[in-house]
């Protein structure tokens, strides 16, 4: 067990964890924001910045403070380091600044899109974010593509996180989801529009941090913070058929995966608890459902109301 | 100072290309050198007492980069030769690949013998796609002649080379990006650590090095270390391949010993011969596109009055306040006719263009700068555009995966800061700035010191 100091708590973990787990271990305010890292999907992170620490000592064995700012979602903790992260004045701006970045060319379409309410952008934006922008430019656009009839991807409002197409790459060996170009003119895409061949195609809605990938079953259908969450299981023959159904009275109008507090999917019997297509876009009837409780969705946004008055709250503290 | 050469000495014999020309006029003995008479231990040796510092850029020590390959038992190692050269202003490895070819399949040799590499690769430019004819060429007359393939020289030691071509992409210039995009993917760097020297091509140990770098062992191994050491200045050791562009009476590619200075440089009878049309020198960008930009009064001198010399510590004295970078020896000239905002605009240009997309400051920042300074260019910006500019910069520098960000940003920070004017006045006389170009900028306005 190595000893690591993040934001003047200290915490002993396992050599190789990275700054990220570490904090995500003890929770709260020291949690860098995650835009693009999924412990569920190896080989994510590292992309988005946004998790960008200050390590003001590299170990006890070599005490000297790091020059750039590390991301901590791929950078392993050593025994003796030191890492700022809300206590750095150096993070918080240069944090502002990747908001920035990711929201120069996002349409800011949240009054039309789904993802409004648990949207990672929203809550990124709403604790770094100017209430101006400096960009003068046109931004860039693309037309909306239906991957199959059960998915929508708004490139518009993508910011390139790699997650969906690290999940495309562990459910199939064929290269059809990916990115094509490059610099700002990179687009998610599969290939010449083709679906992902896959029974659990369905979970890139569920890892997309934004609203650019979108249940075309559930699309426009109600703002989510309208919606009942409830725990719910089926008898799945291809998944452990556990899912959070997302209803309005009696009706479901939704169905995604279980997610944990970081919006990651959570493990189910050891395993991470995707769920089937089937499960997500055609049982839409109570009926096949067996309701087991209501749902908390443990996360900083509007569904979950307690936490939204006390960011609030906060917030007019800071500013009085 | 007289110039010697030690990579370029016998480019001018007429089929030097050629095996039998260049094996005539004592090519290979290197090989035969290392192979028979040194333990692979030994010619890194020699290259770490060389002080030979990487010539791709960065400048990092050759022998200690060697050094640090990890050497698992039963795990395979590369040499993967980098000759992705697409640095604006950057052409030595292509003159040193087009016309000494087998000096770099020497250099390969010599040096995936000393790092225990049986299998190594030169990836080249995609668009350098008649250099990939000649060195194939070059490699296959190296193996009818037993100096590539199994026991070579009869010394039991087994290497096969080959060159593969990239797709035409800056990026893959990196080192992360270019194993990527020889294992077939895409062309993203990937996260350091681990780095290649652990983890590299097929996640097996990989040293990768610069077509100079690895053509500069083959000196060394001849003349051994502490010789090849004795020329150069300080740290800087050895000769560097210096192409020189621009306004240039006599431009092209230049073997100097390092410590020339760069006034001999730019208006010795050896080399440049001055500036064309009779002009006078406006800046200088000494190491390729990516270095910060120089104004006049700072390119033969230093801050403190010294004379700048070639070498790496001399170019960047005084930091980015007022210095620059050598970098990989593109060295581009401005008369006083040329427009810094205009030459900063292209740059941009080509960052944004160049951009992977993987990481958000630079996919989202380069194309920001780019189209900002499109429009100072073009009279169509405002005061608040400049330091806007250099915001932008401040955000990328430092927060991307690989050193592509810090690239993009130096010459716009450098340029907004040593040529304030020139911008303000694309600013403030929108409709003469698209008629004629600024000028020199002044000694006197220039208030570098408070911007370091």
């Amino acid at each position: 067990m190595i000893k690591v100091t993040i934001d003047e708590i200290e915490i002993e973990v396992e050599p190789g964890t990275t700054i990220l787990n570490a904090a995500r271990m003890v929770g709260g305010e020291i949690v860098p924001p995650a835009m693009c890292y999924y412990s569920k999907l190896p080989g994510t992170g590292g992309k988005c910045r946004t998790c960008l620490v200050e390590v003001s000592a590299g170990s006890t064995a070599d005490p000297r403070p790091m020059p750039k700012l590390v991301p901590s979602c791929s950078t392993s903790v050593m025994d003796g380091m030191i890492v700022k992260n809300f206590t750095s004045e150096r993070v918080f701006e240069n944090r502002g600044g990747i908001v920035e970045f990711l929201l120069i060319n996002h349409p800011l379409d949240c009054p039309v899109c789904d993802q409004a309410g648990e949207c990672h952008l929203q809550d990124l934006a709403y604790e770094h974010g100017s209430s101006k922008t400096r960009y003068e430019e046109e931004r860039r656009t693309f037309d909306p593509i239906d991957i199959g009839n059960t998915i929508k991807l708004h490139m518009n409002r993508c910011i390139l996180c790699y997650r969906c197409v690290h999940v495309a790459n562990q459910l199939t060996e064929e290269r059809v989801h990916g990115v094509l170009y490059r610099g700002e003119h990179s687009e998610i895409s599969t290939y010449i529009e083709n679906i992902i061949e896959n029974d659990f195609s369905g979970n890139v809605i569920d890892v997309c941090p934004v609203g650019a990938l979108t249940d075309r079953t559930a699309r426009f259908k109600s703002r989510v913070w309208f919606l009942k969450p409830m725990e719910a299981e089926c008898s799945c023959s291809k998944c452990s058929g556990k899912a959070v159904v997302w209803m309005f009275g009696d009706e479901v109008y939704r169905v995604t995966t279980r997610k944990d507090e970081y919006d990651e999917v959570e493990m189910i019997d050891g395993k991470p608890g995707w769920i089937c297509n089937e499960c997500r876009f055609e049982k839409k009837d109570l009926s096949k459902w067996n309701i087991t409780g209501p749902r908390k969705i443990d996360r900083h946004s509007v569904i979950s109301q307690g936490k939204y008055e006390t960011k609030i709250g906060r917030h007019h503290k800071k500013t009085e | 100072m007289a110039g010697r050469k030690l990579l370029l000495d016998n480019v001018h014999i007429p089929g030097i290309e050629t095996f039998e020309v260049y094996r005539n006029n004592g090519g290979y003995k290197s090989v035969e050198k290392a192979l028979k008479s040194m333990t692979p231990d030994e010619v890194v040796e020699e290259v770490k007492k060389s002080g030979l510092r990487g010539r791709g850029g960065a400048g990092f020590p050759t022998g200690m980069k060697w050094s640090f390959l990890a050497k698992p038992e039963g795990v395979p190692r590369y040499l993967v030769c980098n000759a992705d050269e697409s640095e604006p202003g950057t052409f030595k490895d292509r003159y040193l690949m087009e016309k000494i070819p087998h000096l770099l399949v020497e250099g390969m040799i010599t040096s995936s013998y000393a790092l225990g590499a049986n299998y190594s690769v030169i990836y080249i430019r995609g668009e350098y796609f008649w250099i990939l004819d000649i060195l194939q060429k070059a490699i296959k007359e190296a193996y009818n002649n037993g100096f590539l393939g199994k026991n070579i020289l009869g010394t039991g030691y087994n290497l096969d080379m080959i060159v593969a071509p990239g797709a035409g992409a800056y990026i893959c210039g990196e080192e992360t990006a270019l194993l990527e995009s020889l294992e077939g993917k895409r062309g993203n760097p990937r996260m350091k650590p681990p780095f290649p020297a652990v983890k590299g091509l097929w996640g097996n140990p990989t040293v990768v090095n610069n077509v100079e770098t690895i053509a500069a062992v083959v000196p060394i191994v001849n003349l051994g270390g502490d010789e090849y050491a004795k020329i150069g200045v300080g740290r800087s050791t050895g000769t560097k391949l210096i192409s020189a562009c621009g306004n240039l009476v006599r431009p092209g590619v230049y073997e100097i010993e390092m410590g020339v200075s760069v006034e001999e440089f730019i208006y010795g009878d050896e080399y440049c011969r001055g500036i064309a049309n009779g002009r006078k020198l406006k800046a200088c960008v000494p190491g390729g596109s990516s270095v910060p930009i120089l104004p006049h009064f700072l390119v033969t001198k230093t801050a403190d009055g010294q004379d700048r010399l070639m070498t790496y510590e001399s170019l960047a004295d005084g930091g980015f306040a007022t210095g620059s970078m050598l970098g990989s020896g593109g060295f581009i000239v401005f008369d006083e006719n040329q427009c810094v905002v205009r030459n900063t605009w292209n740059f941009a240009r080509f960052y944004a263009h160049e951009s992977c997309g993987q990481c958000s400051p630079c996919r989202e920042g380069t194309g920001w700068m780019e189209k900002v300074l499109n429009r100072l260019e073009h009279g169509h910006g405002n005061m608040r555009d400049i330091d806007l500019l250099a915001e932008i910069n401040k955000k990328i520098e430092g927060n991307t995966i690989c050193p592509l960000g810090d690239a993009a940003a130096w010459p716009v920070a450098a340029a907004i800061r040593h040529f304030r004017e020139e911008f303000e006045w694309h600013v403030n006389e929108r409709e003469t700035s698209q008629k004629r170009n600024f000028g020199l900028i002044s000694e006197k306005n220039n208030v570098i010191l408070t911007n370091s």
